[in-house]
């Protein structure tokens, strides 16, 4: 329950981190939460030489609307999102997994940032993200980069931040009039990893046709998911319960989850099924609303 | 070592040691405060909950360097005499079986009172969730709560 020695390092700004990074490279990761990191040095799963908290860097930690985007830095503490008006008000999707993810004294410490940056395929952001089409904003020594959320999930614990970038921000483009979004997970008891989580947000116009429409996936494929499938069967359609049981059965069809303690795969593709369904009702509901 | 100087319970408290150890070792060993339990090590059960700032947070998982600048309370800093409304209630409704995990326990139930002087039952469990209790006194620590609420 001791994790490898390490050296800490505590900058100050956003350049000081990244010159830390391009100095220690691989041997080095960003600790900002740490309820992930930390836990998984003590059980030894991971050792780095040098740890980098972001922590005492100032002006990471928002959550504001700018030109049509809500902006969130990533330094932002999960009770921060959900307890956010701002949000309530217009991502009641955040006020669904922040609540789902951990307990109240993890999300008193653990970031958007890091829940993304860890590149955990059983995290709950990167289903919503990839449902809301963010835009994950990193800093590099040449400066920033937006990277879209379809190309920012690579592999195992993979992300395409480079290892002198660090994850300030994402940018969620604001939604128009006539949209709902909705996330659940399945868990075994409160806290756990999910089983199989669906995020789903939608826009319907007066006819209850789907104008726009995304649909990620936690926790049932090596990578977060992205049902593809499930969203061109319902782009452009009227919101039919035929529509959403093709879009259920496309996602179950397309993830691939394996067998292990929380399930069979079998099951948690009947899983994803059921919680494709609810969750495009419940964004429709608030669609509608 | 480092030295580090820490806000704890509103004393101030200067401690020399290594920067790679979390709080809860600082808390424990060197401040000499032993209320905060250690559980598990790994932000699981949540036996060393502490404040920080007034928030929850589990100190086996958080930074020395975290905490410098910021207020610590820990379980000896709740009350100077053990009369806070929750120790009261936890008291006379006899929560704890064998106490391990019950500072954590009176530790968010605090914070959760600051902030909702008035919980329901489901924003208890809520607010509980992150702190396990292997004897299961659930039910009491649910009552005491809401006990506490009214001793408040």
């Amino acid at each position: 329950m001791i994790a490898q020695s390490f050296q800490y390092e505590s900058p100050r700004t956003i350049k000081e981190a990244i010159e830390l990074l391009q100095k220690y490279g691989d041997d080095a990761k960003i600790l900002s939460g740490g309820h992930s990191l930390i836990p998984m040095m003590k059980l030894r799963f991971a050792s780095p030489e040098y740890i980098i908290d972001i922590n005492r860097i100032p002006g990471l930690s928002y959550i504001k609307e700018e030109g049509g985007m809500l902006k969130i830095g990533a330094l932002t503490r999960e009770a921060e999102i959900e307890h956010s008006d701002l949000l309530k008000k217009h991502f009641p999707i955040f006020g669904d997994v922040t609540k789902l993810i951990a307990d109240p004294q993890v999300r008193n410490m653990g970031t958007i940032g890091g829940n993304l940056a860890h590149g955990d395929a059983a995290n709950d952001h990167p289903a919503v993200m990839l449902a809301l089409n963010a835009t994950v904003i990193a800093a590099g020594p040449d400066g920033e980069r937006a990277i879209p959320i379809d190309e920012f999930f690579f592999g195992f614990y993979q992300t395409a931040l480079q290892p002198d970038e660090i994850l300030t921000e994402i940018q969620i483009p604001v939604s128009q009039h006539g949209t709902g979004s909705a996330y659940h997970k399945l868990e075994r008891k409160v806290g756990d990893y999910a089983t199989a989580g669906v995020a789903v947000h939608l826009t319907l116009d007066k006819n209850n046709t789907c104008t726009s429409i995304g649909i990620g996936l936690t926790n049932v494929n090596p990578t977060p998911l992205r049902a593809a499938r499930s969203e061109q069967a319902l782009f452009g359609k009227e919101l039919t319960e035929e529509a959403i049981a093709e879009a259920a059965k496309y996602a179950s069809e397309d993830c691939s989850p394996s067998s292990d303690l929380r399930g069979s795969e079998e099951y948690k593709r009947a899983m994803v099924a059921v919680l494709v369904k609810r969750m495009i009702h419940k964004a429709a509901e608030r669609a509608k609303a | 070592m480092p030295s580090y100087t820490l806000d704890i319970n509103n004393k101030i408290y200067t401690v020399d040691v290594d920067q790679q150890m979390p709080l809860l070792w600082v808390i424990r060993d060197f401040v000499g405060l032993t209320g905060t339990k250690f559980g598990c090590g790994i932000a699981q059960c949540g036996a060393c909950t502490v404040h920080i700032d007034g928030n929850p947070v589990r100190s086996c998982s958080f930074p020395v360097m975290g905490a410098v600048g910021k207020k610590i309370t820990t379980i000896e800093g709740i009350s100077a005499n053990i009369d806070h409304a929750v120790q009261k209630a936890w008291i006379e409704l006899q929560v704890p079986q064998c106490g391990y995990c019950q500072s954590g326990q009176i530790m968010a139930a605090t914070a959760l009172l600051k902030r909702n002087p008035k919980p329901s039952d489901s924003d208890i469990d809520a607010a509980m969730q992150g702190i396990l209790c292997r004897c299961g006194t659930y039910q009491r620590i649910r009552k005491a709560i809401h006990r506490a609420a009214e001793l408040v």
